[in-house]
């Protein structure tokens, strides 16, 4: 490689075109003093994170707007405090006191209390967010006996279990002074942010980034470690690749540099790729299953799916080692959740046809036994990379799959609104708590048209019935428990098939440092982000 | 003077129903792409129950027909009114104002270079047909035709932006960088020479190769043997007679390649990071955007129908023998 790039460089350097460019005195600098540039490949309309709990918009907004809490890898309940000091659940669970963080100010200099907690998770959470819609569904009140206790008073026993885990995820607090008598959904600041944040929302040049400076009121003395952050809308990955090599960018997440290019990337000097920092933000690799399809509603055909695939050469050839397979519907990394005490189905093509067989499905003079419709989600290219797989695998047992490809509103339209697909590939992401991630994948009784949901026409009395009630069981190890039963049950009735999880990677600079310093890096704060000389 | 008026008049008049035409074929045929506005945003929004998905719906007037959204658009677009964005909910035409200037400049830039360089080499060429240096060129300009944009932009910032670190290859500007002026203006240039050049070497084989053909029809005619029996240079021969009278297919080429090149920067821009129109069409229809799409295309339609009115005019300038049969 290093031949090859000083053959180019000696080429090109003895052409008189580019000698002509070279007199121009033009020289690419590299950002420094203080300022990170950051590859974004979206631009969401709506920044507000307390609105549109995704990680496109936490990725921008985490930086300006912070929750109650963060995930953690050291602290108890693997949380770490940020405007909530401390939270206990009733052992009712009607109730949840927050204890907050005194001396915080906003962005403009007013100051926090526990009044914009209150207005955020009345106003905000439950009547706008699409996870808060779910968790604090039954929150009929907040009490503030003072400015900085927040008592959330729930009509139905809410598990303190669900209320911690999603803390990171659904509490990012708003200034109820600036939203208050506005209409919410279109307030100016849902876009130019203000927050509490190590970071002020500075810029958006529409197309072309997003700017942070350093918020000097942080409550956290001595932080941010940078002056400034700047978002740079990249769309094409290979440009951000090329970008960071240039040092035009010091840092790529969520995977902005596609894991193809990992291994050479990972040998130019001064770049560093880092796996870690997603922990908390698992995508699990799914097939969906139609179970209004006469022989997908088989179990016997399920199960001779799940045979049919090799987990392992999906992991080491389409992830490329960034991945691990999967036995359930929770992933690994959920510890306090994950059990691997299920059913499993391991790689195994002769099981797979002899359970065909079994169910009736003897090939034809033409080696097939039934055709399907397979429709890959777009937005990964894994998720693609894995139908052309998913295809060829399927024909090994004689099942002639029929790749149906779409751009990304068509492919939601047809899995989760028209329901036309036999099998559809997703990738759920896993929210830290089965009650408002995995169980959404096959709980019943969901209308048409609501997507990354069970959509498949799969009906379970008996899961139901579990999910229903760890919604409502208050003792943890009890609803843990329930949730173990849970994939059992999953992993016996497969409803669908997970086939592998993973996170997600940052490529840096090596100037660039803690990264990865918590298991949601990528849409944390970055308080302690900072970059060498 | 007289008659430009009224050719532009008559094709003024003969743009109406082309424009109304291509409003309505962009709404209908963007209603036929599966999936609505709604589905392209709970993508990128991590989803939402039923509820959300349904105020969503009537947010964006998308549970109203087809039909009623159109005459709603069209009853705006008689006041000039280019509607509003559901994809990046602000109006259509704040949007346009503010990406189609980049694509301007990239498009201006990347055509004067094709054209320019390109019919340069053209005359280069054509002036000894057959010879070693036109053969070169040929196979040359049908080399670089044959490259797609984004495979020739990949290589460029390769070489340029991350081996030699000579030139940026993103962005149309430094961010933040508190620049104004000139030195704001040669900022621009610089994170322009890439795309442009991506963009126009491209075009640039076909000025040359319509350049070289059009000379070698020109020297078959009669006035060329009469100023070679004349005895005139060859130098005066090449520039004075052939490549003069061969310059009008290439004018007419202009006007076709500017619509074409608006096309081609679709790619371009998304390859350098440029905020402009064809990345905002792409966007546009990702997010099964109608407003938006049809505003971009409308504007697109009304460019390519100024810039060929322009050549046409220039034809007639050039040729009057031309201007009196068009205004006639």
């Amino acid at each position: 490689m290093a031949v090859l790039t000083v053959s180019r460089r000696l080429l090109l350097q003895g052409t008189a075109a580019l000698a002509g460019l070279a007199t121009l005195g033009l020289r690419a600098h590299a950002a420094g003093g203080g300022r990170l540039v950051v590859a974004a490949d979206s631009e969401p309309k709506n920044l507000n994170p307390a609105i549109v709990a995704s990680n496109g918009v936490f990725f921008v907004a985490s930086k300006v707007i912070e929750p109650l809490a963060e995930a953690s890898y050291t602290g108890e309940n693997g949380l770490a405090p940020r405007l909530a000091l401390a939270w206990e659940g009733s052992s009712d669970g009607l109730s949840v006191t927050f204890r907050l963080r005194p001396d915080v100010t906003w962005h403009d200099g007013k100051p926090f209390t526990s009044a914009d907690v209150a207005f955020s998770a009345l106003q905000v959470w439950k009547p706008l967010q699409n996870l808060g819609r779910t968790i604090f569904a039954d929150l009929t009140a907040v009490d503030t006996p003072d400015p900085l206790t927040a008592v959330f008073r729930f009509s139905q026993p809410t598990p303190i279990q669900l209320i911690r885990n999603a803390l990171p995820a659904v509490t990012a607090v708003l200034p109820r002074h600036l939203y208050e008598g506005t209409d919410i959904a279109t307030n100016p600041a849902n876009v130019q942010l203000v927050g509490t944040g190590p970071y002020r929302f500075a810029e958006y040049k529409p197309g072309q980034y997003y700017r942070l400076t350093r918020n000097d009121a942080y409550w956290d003395k001595g932080k941010p470690a940078l002056e400034e952050i700047i978002f740079r809308v990249l769309p094409d990955r290979a440009g951000a690749g090329a970008a960071l090599e240039a040092d035009e960018i010091q840092l790529a997440a969520f995977s902005a540099v596609p894991l193809a290019d990992l291994a050479r990337i990972a040998k130019v000097p001064g770049i560093k790729v880092v796996p870690e920092g997603y922990e908390g933000l698992t995508y699990q690799l799914v097939v969906e299953i139609n179970h209004r399809r006469k022989e997908l509603a088989d179990l016997k055909v399920r199960q001779a799916i799940a045979h049919a695939i090799d987990r392992k050469f999906v992991v080491d050839t389409i992830f490329l080692g960034y991945a691990t397979a999967s036995t359930g519907p929770v992933p690994k990394n959920a510890g306090e959740f994950y059990t691997p005490d299920v059913e499993t189905y391991p790689f195994d093509v002769a099981r797979a046809n002899a359970l065909l067989d079994e169910a009736g499905y003897t090939r034809g003079a033409d080696g097939v036994r039934f055709t399907l419709r397979l429709l890959p989600a777009p937005y990964f290219n894994e998720t693609r990379q894995f139908g052309d797989y998913l295809k060829q695998a399927l024909k090994a047992v004689g099942i002639d799959a029929q790749l149906v490809n779409n751009d990304a509103a068509a492919h939601i339209k047809a899995v989760y609104a028209d329901h036309a697909f036999d099998l559809a590939v997703a990738p759920p992401v896993f929210r830290g708590d089965p009650a408002i991630s995995t169980t959404i994948l096959v709980k019943s009784g969901l209308p048409a048209g609501v997507p990354f949901s069970n959509q498949g026409g799969f009906v379970s009395a008996e899961i139901d019935a579990v999910i229903a009630q760890a919604a409502r069981t208050v003792d943890t190890s009890a609803r843990t428990q329930l949730y173990k039963t849970f994939q059992k049950l999953v992993a016996a009735d497969l409803p669908l098939i997970n086939v592998a999880e993973w996170g997600f990677i940052t490529v840096a600079r090596d100037t660039v440092e803690n990264v990865a310093s918590n298991p949601r890096w990528a849409v944390s704060n970055w308080s302690d982000t900072a970059l060498q000389g | 003077m007289t008659g430009n008026w009224v050719l532009a008049r008559r094709r003024a008049l003969a743009a109406v129903p082309v424009l109304l035409i291509l409003v309505l074929a962009t709404f209908l045929l963007l209603e036929l792409a599966s999936g609505d506005a709604v589905d392209a945003y709970l993508v990128t929004s991590g989803g939402g129950d039923a509820t959300l998905v349904a105020q969503l719906r009537q947010h964006y007037g998308l549970d109203q027909s087809v039909l009623a959204r159109l005459w709603i658009y069209l009853a705006a677009l008689a006041h000039l009114d280019l509607g509003w964005s559901v994809a990046f909910d602000r109006p259509v035409s704040a949007l346009i104002t503010e990406r189609l200037p980049n694509t301007l400049l990239l498009m201006g830039s990347a055509l004067a270079l094709s054209f320019g360089l390109g019919s340069l080499l053209g005359v280069v060429a054509g002036a000894r047909p057959g010879s070693l240096t036109d053969r070169l060129l040929s196979v040359g300009s049908l080399a670089l035709y044959a490259v797609p944009g984004f495979w020739l932009g990949l290589v460029l910032v390769l070489f340029f932006t991350v081996d030699l670190r000579w030139l940026p290859g993103s962005g149309i500007e430094t961010i933040a960088s508190g620049k104004t002026g000139l030195a704001r203006a040669a900022d621009i240039a610089r994170h322009l020479v890439l795309p442009v050049a991506a963009l126009g070497f491209i075009y640039l084989a076909l000025f040359l190769r319509v350049m070289r053909s059009a000379m070698a029809e020109v020297w078959q005619l009669d006035f060329v043997t009469f100023a070679q029996a004349k005895g005139l240079s060859r130098a005066r021969i090449v520039w004075r007679h052939v490549a003069r009278n061969a310059l009008l297919p290439l004018v007419t080429m202009l006007g076709l390649q500017a619509a074409a090149m608006l096309g081609g920067s679709v790619v371009i821009e998304s390859v350098f990071a440029i905020p402009g129109f064809g990345r905002l069409a792409s966007e546009a229809v990702a997010g099964r955007d109608g407003p938006l799409l049809a505003g971009i295309i409308l504007v697109s339609a009304v460019m390519v129908i100024a810039i060929n009115l322009a050549i046409d005019l220039l034809y007639a300038w050039l040729d009057p023998r031309i201007g009196a049969r068009q205004a006639g």
